[in-house]
C-alpha cells in the first residue's frame, strides 16, 4: 500500500481516495509506518498521534462508505508545527515552558483542517518558540535534513519542511515571522507559502512576533498549497488582524502560462552574503521565466539592508512582550522558590533556551524608556520606508523574485557560535514579513545535493499571481519530482 | 486650602471606572461581579498561548457616552498599547491599555463648594482591562502561607479618566468625586458599586507655597476604593507633607499606598525605583477609528445630565436646594419625573418625594429602584390630597399602607373607609354636638380667646377619628361661633 500512496501529492492522494484505490485508514497507516521507518533518523516529529489520527481515517471512511463527496483534502494525512494550538493534544512550541502544556482549545486553521476532513498524524519539530533558522534550538531534538542528514533542515518550520520532503505527511502548516516558512521550504526542497500578514488567522498559534507571524502551507506541489490555503485562508471574527474579506479559490490561479508578467528582481538581494552557487540557480530560473514569456528586469529595493536590523528590533520587542505570560502561575513549567517574584525568575531562567532569552533581553531593551525612541520607534520607520520600497515595486512589477536563502542548508553547529551570522541569512526572507506581502518558495535546483529555493514575492493579496507564477515555474521545470536518497533500507519502503 | 499657615493644596485624581457591559473587554465572558473562583474565564482572559484579544464595540460605545457626558472630545483616531510589568494578576503580564492616543481628551465638569463653582478639566479617558484578584490564605500577602488567583475580573472593561491638577481642597475633591461618579451613573454606563470595588482613585497631592506658580513635588497613593478613604487619605498625606517640608525636608515624588487600619500612607516605590511599562502599540488590535457619525449615534443616547435636570426643575418652581437633591441620585430623579407626568404640582410633588417618601426608603434601607411604591401610585395619592378626598395627615398613614402592601392608595381609602368628610351636613352635626358639649370653650371664644377655637377643631377631628375636612371645619365652626 505504502507503495501506492507515499510520495505523492494531495491531488493525487485525493484520487486515490475517490477511486477507492485505498481508503484513509491505509493511507494513515502507510503514512505511521512511514514515520516510524524514517522518523527515528530525521526527528521530525515531537509528537505522532496514531490512536487519534487512525481514528479519523475511520471516520472518513465511513463518509466514503456513504456515498458522500470527498472534499479536496478530506482523508489527507498532514502536520501541524507544534506551535499551532491542537485541543487535547500537546503543543510544546518546543519548549520545556510548555513541554507539558495541553491546550483545551484549537487554533482556528486546526479547526479549519479538522473541518476539511484532514488527518492529523502529528505535531513537527521547530526552533523552541519559533525563534531560529536551523531548528537547532528545539528543546527536544534536532530535525535532520533528508537530502543529507549532515545538515539542518531550515527554521524555524524544520519539522514542517521535513516532513513533507520525507513524505511524513502530505502537507504541513508552518509559520513565518522571519522566513521560517520559505527557508526550510528551500533547504528541503519543497513548496512554501507565507501569505499576506492577516489572510490566515493567527488565532491559537502561539505567538512569537504578533505583527509578522503568518501561518501557511508546506507542500509537494504548487497545486497542493493553492488547495491548502482554500482551506485555511479567509477572515475570521477572532483575529482582529485578519483581512475582512471573502478569500479567492486559489486553485483558479494554476495556469501554465506567464506570457507578459512583469517580473523584477532586486539587485540587494543578489549582493553580498549570496553564495555565489545560488546566486547561479537563480539566474538559471530566471532564464526559465524569460523562456516562458515573463519579461524580468532588474529593480531596487534600496532599504533593504535595514531590514535585518529593524526587523530584530521590532519582533523581539513583540517577543518580550508576548513571552511575558510564561511565569508558571497559570499552565506550563513552574519552578519552585521561596517567593512569587523567585519563582517567576526560576521558571523563566530553568523554562527558556539561551536563544529565546538572548531575544527577550534585546527586546525588553529596545521598548526601555530612554531607549525607546532609537530602537523600536527607529525600526517602525525603517518597516514604513521597506513597505514604501516594495509600493515602488510593484507599480512596474507583478512580482518580484530572489534567491529564497543566500546560502543551501549549513551543517549543524556551523552557526550556533555567531548568532549574528545566523539572523544575517535571514537577509532575503525578513523584508517581506516587514512589508506584510506573500511570498512563496519553490525548488529551484542544487547546489553540492543540496535543494534551493526560487522566492516570488507578490503584491498583498495577491496570492494568486503568486501561484500562477510557481505553477508555470514548476511545470516546466523537474525540480519538485526529485526526492531526497534516504538511507537504503529506508527506501525499500518505496517512494516511487 | 491652606495648610499650615503657608501652603496650598494642589491635587489631580485617576478615576478607574468598570463599565457595566455585559461582556467583557476583549472576550465574551460574563462581567457579572462574584462567581466561583475562576468560573468567568476563557482562554482569551486567561492569556493563554495563541489565544488573541477581540474588542467588544459595547465598551467603545459606552466610553464615548461617558466622554460626552464628561464634556470630552472623541478621538477620531485611538489605538491600545501594551502595558507590560509582571504581576501574578495579570494573566498576559500586559495590560492591554491605551497610551498615547486614548479615546476621550479634553473634558471636564463643574462642581460647586459652598456656593462657588469652579470648572475641572478632565485630561483624558481611556479603556483598558481589569487584572484578577488575589485571595490570599491569611490576612495580608505577608501572613499567608499560600495565595491564589482569581481571574473573573480579568479582562473587566475600565475607563480610567484623569483630571487636571485643577483642585486645591479637599472638599473640591469630593464634590469632583460626587459629580463624576453622578454622571456616570446617570449615563448609565457602570452601576459605580464603591463596595464591590467598580470605582477606584489614585490621588495625586502635592503643596507648594500660596502665591507659587510652579507645582510642588508630588505623591501618588493608588487604589482607594471609597470617598471616606480619599478624605482620610488626603488629610493624611497633606500634613504629612506639611510636616516634611516644615522639617526643611523634600517631599519624594513616588508611589504610596493608603492602609485603611492605620489610617496611613506608606510608600511603595519611589520614582527610581518606577516601573517601566514599556508601552507599546497592541500589535494584536487594530486601530480604532470613530467616525462623526458613530458619535452622534452616541450622543442621541445621552440622558438629560444632572446639571440640565436641576435647572429643568427650578424652572418648574423648585428651589436649587429641593431641584439638587432630587437630582442628586438619577434613580430619584426619574422617580420624581413620572410622578409629575402624572400630573400635579411639582412643589407639593417634591416635598412628599423629597419628605415621607425619602424617608419611608430610608427607614426600610430600601432604594427608589425598589421601591414598592410606583411614580404612578404617589401621584395619585397627591391628587386625593389635592381633591380634598384625603387630609394630609390621613395621606401620610395611607403612604405608610402603600408601602406594606403596594396597593393603590385609591384602594386603601376604600377598603379602610379613610375618605376625608367633606359633607357639610354631615359635619355640622358634628359640630353642634361638640357646641354642645363645651359650652365652657365656645365663653372663651367668643370672649375673645382665639385659643379655644383649636380644641374646638380637636375636639371635632377626634370625633370624626381625623377624617374631618379640617379647613371646612375650621371655616363651618367659625361661622357656627359667630352666628
Amino acid at each position: 500500500m505504502e507503495s501506492l500512496s507515499i510520495g505523492k501529492s494531495v491531488s493525487e492522494l485525493h484520487e486515490l481516495l475517490v477511486n477507492k484505490n485505498i481508503s484513509a485508514t491505509e493511507l494513515t497507516k502507510a503514512y505511521i509506518d512511514r514515520i516510524q521507518a524514517v522518523d527515528p533518523d530525521l526527528q521530525a516529529y515531537l509528537t505522532v498521534l496514531e490512536d487519534q489520527a487512525l481514528t479519523q481515517a475511520a471516520e472518513v471512511d465511513q463518509r466514503i462508505a456513504q456515498g458522500e463527496v470527498l472534499g479536496a483534502l478530506e482523508g489527507i494525512p498532514m502536520a501541524l508545527k507544534d506551535n499551532m494550538c491542537t485541543e487535547g493534544v500537546r503543543t510544546s512550541c518546543a519548549s520545556k515552558m510548555l513541554e507539558n502544556f495541553i491546550p483545551p482549545y484549537n487554533a482556528t486553521v486546526t479547526d479549519r483542517l479538522r473541518t476539511a476532513g484532514t488527518i492529523l498524524l502529528g505535531k513537527v519539530n521547530m526552533d523552541e518558540f519559533a525563534m531560529g533558522s536551523s531548528t537547532e534550538n528545539s528543546y527536544f531534538t534536532k530535525t535532520r535534513n533528508p537530502w543529507n542528514l549532515e545538515y539542518v533542515p531550515g527554521g524555524s518550520s524544520g519539522g514542517a519542511a521535513v516532513a513533507v520532503a520525507a513524505d511524513e505527511a502530505a502537507f504541513s502548516l508552518g509559520s513565518d515571522t522571519g522566513g521560517s516558512i520559505r527557508q526550510p521550504a528551500a533547504f528541503c526542497g519543497v513548496v512554501g507559502m507565507k501569505p499576506t500578514y492577516g489572510a490566515v488567522s493567527r488565532y491559537g498559534l502561539i505567538a512569537y512576533a504578533s505583527s509578522l507571524d503568518q501561518i501557511g502551507p508546506l507542500t509537494k506541489t504548487v497545486r497542493d498549497n493553492a488547495l491548502v490555503m482554500n482551506a485555511i485562508a479567509g477572515y475570521d471574527p477572532l483575529d482582529s488582524t485578519s483581512v475582512p474579506q471573502d478569500k479567492p479559490d486559489y486553485t483558479k490561479f494554476l495556469v501554465n502560462d506567464i506570457k507578459g508578467l512583469k517580473i523584477g528582481f532586486p539587485r540587494e538581494y543578489f549582493g553580498e552574503g549570496i553564495d555565489p552557487d545560488v546566486a547561479r540557480g537563480i539566474q538559471a530560473s530566471i532564464q526559465t521565466l524569460i523562456n516562458l514569456g515573463a519579461e524580468v528586469a532588474e529593480c531596487s529595493l534600496p532599504h533593504t539592508e535595514y531590514a535585518i536590523p529593524a526587523y530584530y528590533l521590532i519582533a523581539t520587542a513583540e517577543a518580550s512582550s508576548n513571552l511575558a505570560r510564561y511565569d508558571g502561575v497559570r499552565y506550563g513549567f513552574r519552578a519552585e522558590a521561596d517567593d512569587v517574584l523567585g519563582m517567576f525568575r526560576q521558571t523563566r531562567a530553568e523554562g527558556f533556551g539561551p536563544e529565546v532569552k538572548r531575544r527577550i533581553m534585546l527586546g525588553t531593551y529596545a521598548l526601555s524608556s530612554g531607549y525607546y525612541d532609537a530602537y523600536y520607534l527607529k525600526a517602525q520607520k525603517v518597516r514604513t520606508l521597506i513597505k514604501q520600497d516594495f509600493d515602488r515595486a510593484f507599480e512596474k512589477f507583478d512580482i518580484l523574485l530572489s534567491p529564497a536563502a543566500p546560502t543551501p542548508a549549513f551543517k549543524f553547529g556551523e552557526k550556533v557560535a555567531d548568532p549574528l551570522a545566523m539572523y544575517l541569512s535571514d537577509i532575503t526572507t525578513v523584508p517581506i514579513n516587514l512589508a506584510g506581502i506573500p511570498a512563496i518558495s519553490i525548488p529551484a535546483g542544487f547546489v553540492n545535493g543540496l535543494p534551493i529555493g526560487l522566492q516570488l514575492m507578490g503584491k498583498a493579496l495577491d496570492e494568486g499571481t503568486l501561484y500562477r507564477a510557481a505553477y508555470t515555474f514548476e511545470q516546466n521545470t523537474q525540480y519538485h519530482t526529485l526526492k531526497p536518497n534516504l538511507a537504503r533500507e529506508v527506501l525499500t519502503c518505496g517512494s516511487r | 486650602m491652606v495648610v499650615a499657615d503657608k501652603y496650598e493644596m494642589v491635587c489631580g485624581l485617576e478615576v478607574h471606572v468598570e463599565l457595566q457591559t455585559k461582556t467583557k473587554i476583549f472576550c465574551g465572558c460574563t462581567t457579572e461581579f462574584g462567581g466561583e473562583q475562576n468560573t468567568h474565564v476563557c482562554p482569551v482572559c486567561l492569556g493563554m498561548p495563541g489565544a488573541l484579544p477581540v474588542l467588544n464595540r459595547e465598551v467603545v460605545n459606552y466610553a464615548i457616552k461617558a466622554g460626552l457626558a464628561l464634556d470630552c472630545e472623541i478621538a477620531e483616531f485611538s489605538k491600545f498599547d501594551r502595558k507590560n510589568y509582571f504581576y501574578p494578576d495579570l494573566s498576559k503580564n500586559y495590560q492591554t491599555s491605551q497610551f498615547d492616543l486614548p479615546i476621550c481628551i479634553k473634558g471636564g465638569l463643574e462642581i460647586e463648594v459652598e456656593g462657588d463653582k469652579k470648572w475641572i478639566g478632565i485630561t483624558r479617558a481611556h479603556m483598558e482591562e481589569d487584572a484578577g484578584k488575589l485571595v490570599h490564605s491569611g490576612e495580608t500577602i505577608t501572613t499567608s502561607n499560600e495565595s491564589s488567583v482569581d481571574y473573573n475580573r480579568a479582562g473587566v472593561p475600565l475607563l480610567e479618566i484623569v483630571s487636571e491638577p485643577d483642585m486645591r481642597s479637599i472638599p473640591e475633591v469630593l464634590a469632583y468625586l460626587e459629580k463624576l461618579v453622578q454622571i456616570l451613573e446617570y449615563t448609565e454606563v457602570s452601576d459605580c458599586r464603591l463596595e464591590q470595588g467598580s470605582v477606584r482613585f489614585d490621588v495625586n497631592v502635592s503643596l507648594r507655597p500660596i502665591g507659587a506658580t510652579t507645582l510642588g513635588t508630588r505623591t501618588e497613593t493608588k487604589n482607594l476604593n471609597s470617598f471616606s478613604s480619599v478624605r482620610r487619605c488626603m488629610e493624611y498625606e497633606v500634613a504629612r507633607q506639611a510636616r516634611v517640608l516644615e522639617a526643611g525636608e523634600k517631599v519624594v515624588q513616588e508611589t504610596r499606598t493608603w492602609d485603611e487600619g492605620q489610617g496611613i500612607t506608606l510608600s511603595l516605590r519611589s520614582k527610581e525605583e518606577a516601573h517601566d511599562y514599556r508601552y507599546f502599540p497592541e500589535p494584536d488590535l487594530v486601530p480604532l477609528v470613530i467616525d462623526r457619525e458613530w458619535v452622534e449615534k452616541i450622543r442621541k443616547t445621552l440622558p438629560e445630565l444632572p446639571a440640565a435636570r436641576r435647572a429643568r426643575l427650578q424652572t418648574l418652581g423648585l428651589s436649587a436646594y429641593d431641584a439638587g437633591v432630587i437630582t442628586q441620585a438619577k434613580d430619584m430623579a426619574d422617580f420624581f419625573d413620572a410622578a409629575l407626568s402624572c400630573g400635579g404640582d411639582a412643589k407639593t410633588l417634591a416635598n412628599w418625594v423629597m419628605g415621607d417618601f425619602t424617608r419611608l426608603l430610608n427607614t426600610n434601607q430600601c432604594s427608589v429602584a425598589d421601591s414598592p411604591i410606583s411614580a404612578k401610585q404617589l401621584a395619585e395619592l397627591l391628587t386625593l390630597i389635592d381633591k380634598g378626598t384625603l387630609s394630609g395627615k390621613i395621606a401620610k398613614s395611607v403612604l405608610e399602607q402603600m408601602y406594606s402592601t403596594s396597593k393603590d392608595p385609591s384602594r386603601i381609602v376604600k377598603e379602610k373607609g379613610l375618605a376625608q368628610i367633606s359633607d357639610e351636613g354631615a359635619l355640622l352635626g358634628i359640630i353642634d354636638g361638640v357646641i354642645a358639649a363645651n359650652p365652657q370653650s365656645v365663653e372663651d371664644y367668643r370672649a375673645g380667646k382665639d385659643r379655644a377655637i383649636g380644641f374646638l377643631v380637636g375636639q371635632i377631628m377626634k370625633a370624626t377619628k381625623g377624617q374631618a375636612n379640617p379647613g371646612l371645619v375650621n371655616q363651618l365652626l367659625k361661622e357656627k361661633l359667630s352666628s
